[in-house]
């Protein structure tokens, strides 16, 4: 089986991982994981509009909007994680860092096996990384009902 | 045992005060520089809180990736586990300090692993990682201090039949104490896993038929410590009338939060014998042929 090439941000994000073994793969997640966009002052006063993550052992709240309709709409992504949850702002930072500022269409069209291909199933362990396959889940969703 | 326990005095009710460390007793062992034959081991929840900083000279060993076996769905073998206590500078007498996030959840299951192996001396350091944090003391990313590698850890056949215990085991027990410590909304059956948390895919909710509902939380104080020996005895011993002479099984989703009810059990209360049925509710919940209750009551033995 043949697998189609990575949509380009997420190209580049695994290339930079996979660049790396063992504990400096880690690290470059826990960069990632600092980098993650603070969430803008409308949705700190607002909390309750973001969608819980579930599939994430730690909490971690997102949201999206979307400029325009359609597939051609821009694709904006906010995601709110506590500090003492590395590794699911980790995972949030890498979603932010390749789709947001996308279409919609691009969004949709990325494949959930992006996921598997970053090399962090062998660090952070294949359970934990379902909580990445959560997110994305949802931020199609959410967009997909906000571009109608 | 080669390190003399911690003498604090509030350790000294607990059934074996040895098992537990207090933060300050660490911190002290630290500063002194008198560390020969102590390893201290951390183990999350979370796979990267150890990167962002722990306890000077700490190791990371971690639950999901270093002690089990991905193809066997089991735990590692002697080999496998010799070779992580080398590359961890434990040797078979050295004494380990574990401690966690989540009020020692994960730093509890390992415990149990190293037991499982049978190394002698493990300890758990009281209100692990949170504690240590809210109390202000020294973290650090770097790597000094972390033990040297060792080698000649001994290959031991792990024994799983005092502590472990297999769905067999339970399926053979139901009506005895079994108690299940997973939150009252996983228990009735409301929900197959835990507030907030990933869904593991279980398809059945409930649980094992008889088994009773003690969520593991009621053991920790909310500073993450556990909670005085007088006050787990009015709750295992008088509320659930457990008999610390009975064999008594415990469980939950993964195994993570039983170890920690295990560990008080075994450790703080001073029952002779606890099993972890690490299988839990991923298993159970699945399984063909096992047969569950639903709803808050314990339910009755199912004909066989």
């Amino acid at each position: 089986m043949s697998s189609a090439p990575l949509p380009g941000a997420f190209a580049e994000i695994a290339e930079e991982f996979l660049a790396l073994t063992g504990r400096d793969r880690l690290q470059l997640l826990l960069e990632f994981s600092h980098d993650l966009p603070e969430l803008p002052e409308r949705y700190i006063a607002h909390p309750e509009l973001l969608e819980p993550v579930p599939e994430c052992q730690s909490p971690i709240f997102l949201i999206t909007e979307v400029e325009g309709t359609g597939r051609e709409a821009i694709a904006h992504l906010f995601f709110s994680a506590p500090e003492e949850a590395p590794t699911t702002r980790g995972f949030a930072s890498i979603l932010a860092e390749a789709l947001d500022g996308r279409t919609v269409g691009e969004v949709l069209d990325t494949p959930e096996e992006v996921i598997n291909s970053l090399g962090l199933g062998e660090v952070v362990s294949p359970l934990r990384l379902n909580g990445m396959a959560g997110m994305l889940a949802r931020i199609k969703r959410q967009l997909i009902e906000k571009a109608g | 045992m080669t390190i003399p326990a911690d003498p604090t005095p509030a350790l000294q009710e607990y059934a074996h005060p040895e098992k537990l460390v207090t933060t300050q007793w660490l911190a002290d062992r630290l500063a002194s520089g008198d560390t020969d034959g102590l390893v201290v081991v951390e183990s999350d929840e979370d796979v990267l809180l150890y990167e962002t900083g722990h306890i000077p000279g700490a190791v990371k060993v971690d639950w999901h990736l270093d002690l089990n076996d991905p193809v066997t769905r089991d735990y590692v073998d002697g080999e496998g586990f010799a070779k992580l206590m080398d590359a961890s500078g434990i040797t078979r007498d050295t004494t380990v300090v574990i401690y966690g996030d989540k009020s020692n959840w994960w730093a509890a299951y390992a415990l149990w692993v190293f037991e499982l192996f049978g190394h002698e001396d493990v300890r758990l350091l009281d209100g692990g990682r949170a504690a240590w944090q809210a109390e202000g003391r020294e973290m650090t990313t770097s790597d000094e201090g972390r033990p040297a590698p060792t080698t000649g850890y001994p290959v031991v056949q792990r024994e799983d039949a005092p502590q472990r215990a297999f769905r067999e085991d339970v399926l053979d027990f139901l009506g005895g104490p079994l108690i299940d410590v997973r939150s009252p909304q996983e228990y009735s059956g409301e929900r197959t896993h835990m507030p907030d948390y990933p869904q593991e895919g279980t398809v059945r909710g409930g649980h094992i038929p008889t088994a009773r509902s003690v969520p593991w939380g009621r053991a920790a104080a909310e500073d993450g410590r556990f909670r005085p020996r007088a006050e787990l005895e009015a709750i295992y011993r008088e509320e659930i009338g457990l008999d610390p002479a009975e064999p008594t099984i415990v469980y939950c989703r993964i195994g993570e939060r039983s170890a920690h009810t295990w560990f008080v059990l075994t450790y703080l209360l001073g029952f002779e014998s606890v099993r972890n049925y690490d299988g839990s509710w991923t298993e159970w919940g699945n399984g063909v042929r096992l047969p569950i209750t639903h709803g808050v009551e314990p339910g009755k033995v199912p004909a066989r």
